[in-house]
């Protein structure tokens, strides 16, 4: 069953070259509506690395098993199994950002970035590969998640973590504050301008990869 | 048997899965409970001046279980009701904090909302100081303008659907407290 990138080759790629945000834009929901504040999203990146990692091992391990038309079946409920464990730890020692987190972390269920790694890598290779890219794509999709969050908070309240910047002196009316950013249109526009600048830098850098072969 | 055939896998992961949930809530299940009550007790002293988290009790009014609170030295002073409806965009839940006849509001806290952020969400902040002193009858109304009556509440400039839905989910909560108090205390004399 090694047909397929090697396992660090597959950690490598979930971080950067298919990173899951700004290359196989995959899990935009949790990416749009969770980004407002860091402490938010990454709880959200932990949530999803723990399904993750724990449904790639799983799904790798009865690999052999699957039937091919009931393979999705077996995923989501491997998924949902990891996700409805996932949201009761939080509820349990996370109140308050379980609470802020709200129906976002059951919805981890749906995510596609984690059906997509369980069928792309998952059900066809070893669980070593397995385990490797899902802590590759994890700590891809937590970067992702910390960019839209980062711009987001430092924008809407001039804070980050929660904690708030050097320029956020004076009173509650004279500080910085764009509330716009913290709303959904915030998040589109933060989505649509980082896609962007991603997209322009792989192609500077594919250009500037290129140039002493041409010359 | 061509079904088990193909479906034994999904089947066997369901109830292997349904045993490791259940295992799972059995362990969190009453520690999620707790944090849902500390936040409750935590904000009676509050909802109601004077009371004292550890000399409360609850006790069943009207179909609902609701928070008697009494001070440090014994007395009734108050009840912490909950008050729960459908805001803008999600249900809003609070807590009501009223006197001891149940006549007035002493103290309110929204214990979760998805109102919108900036706007809705402002149901959160000072501004729901406003309800605080008021007597639940007259029912409160919301005016976009300075309140000029004792039972107006000014509405969030650019969330009045926020602030009709929280004053009336109030006014729902507080006057049905108030009957089921005053049967409860009806029924209680017939049994003397």
């Amino acid at each position: 069953m090694s047909n397929g990138p090697a396992p660090l080759e597959r950690f490598w790629n979930g971080i950067l070259p298919e990173n899951p945000v700004y290359r196989q834009i995959l899990g935009m929901c949790p990416t749009l509506a969770v980004t407002g504040t860091m402490t938010n999203a990454m709880t959200m990146a932990g949530a999803t690395a723990f399904v993750l990692i724990c449904a790639n091992i799983i799904v790798a391990l009865i690999r052999n098993l699957l039937k091919p038309h009931l393979r999705i079946l077996v995923f989501v409920l491997t998924i949902a199994a990891f996700v409805t464990i996932a949201d009761r730890a939080l509820a349990a020692y996370m109140y308050e950002t379980s609470k802020q987190l709200g129906p976002y972390v059951p919805l981890i269920i749906v995510n596609c970035l984690i059906i997509c790694r369980c069928e792309v890598c998952a059900s066809k290779q070893s669980v070593w590969t397995a385990v490797c890219d899902a802590v590759g794509n994890s700590i891809g999709f937590a970067l992702g998640l910390a960019s839209m969050a980062t711009v987001r908070e430092l924008l809407a309240s001039g804070s980050w973590f929660g904690i708030e910047m050097f320029w956020q002196a004076g009173t509650p009316s004279e500080k910085f504050r764009w509330a716009l950013m913290a709303l959904p249109p915030g998040a589109f526009l933060t989505l649509g301008f980082l896609l962007g600048a991603g997209n322009w830098i792989g192609e500077a850098m594919a250009r500037l990869k290129k140039k002493p072969q041409t010359a | 048997m061509k079904f088990l055939k193909q479906g034994w896998l999904v089947l066997v992961l369901a109830v292997v899965f349904g045993v490791g949930l259940t295992a799972v809530d059995r362990t969190l299940g009453p520690k999620i409970a707790e944090n849902q009550k500390n936040e409750t007790y935590g904000q009676i002293a509050n909802l109601v001046p004077g009371g004292a988290a550890a000399n409360t009790k609850e006790v069943r009014i009207g179909g609902q279980t609701v928070l008697k609170v009494y001070n440090t030295e014994g007395e009734h002073v108050g009840w912490v009701i909950p008050a729960t409806g459908m805001g803008y965009s999600d249900a809003i839940k609070a807590l009501l904090g009223l006197d001891a006849q149940a006549r007035s509001i002493t103290g309110i806290y929204i214990l979760d909302q998805k109102e919108t952020p900036g706007l809705g969400s402002k149901i959160t902040t000072d501004w729901n100081r406003q309800y605080v002193g008021k007597t639940i009858l007259p029912p409160l109304t919301v005016v976009k303008t300075t309140p000029t009556k004792e039972n107006e509440i000014k509405a969030i400039s650019g969330a009045t659907i926020s602030s009709n839905s929280l004053t009336d989910i109030v006014n729902r909560a507080a006057e049905a407290f108030a009957k089921a108090l005053t049967a409860d205390a009806t029924a209680k004399n017939k049994g003397q």
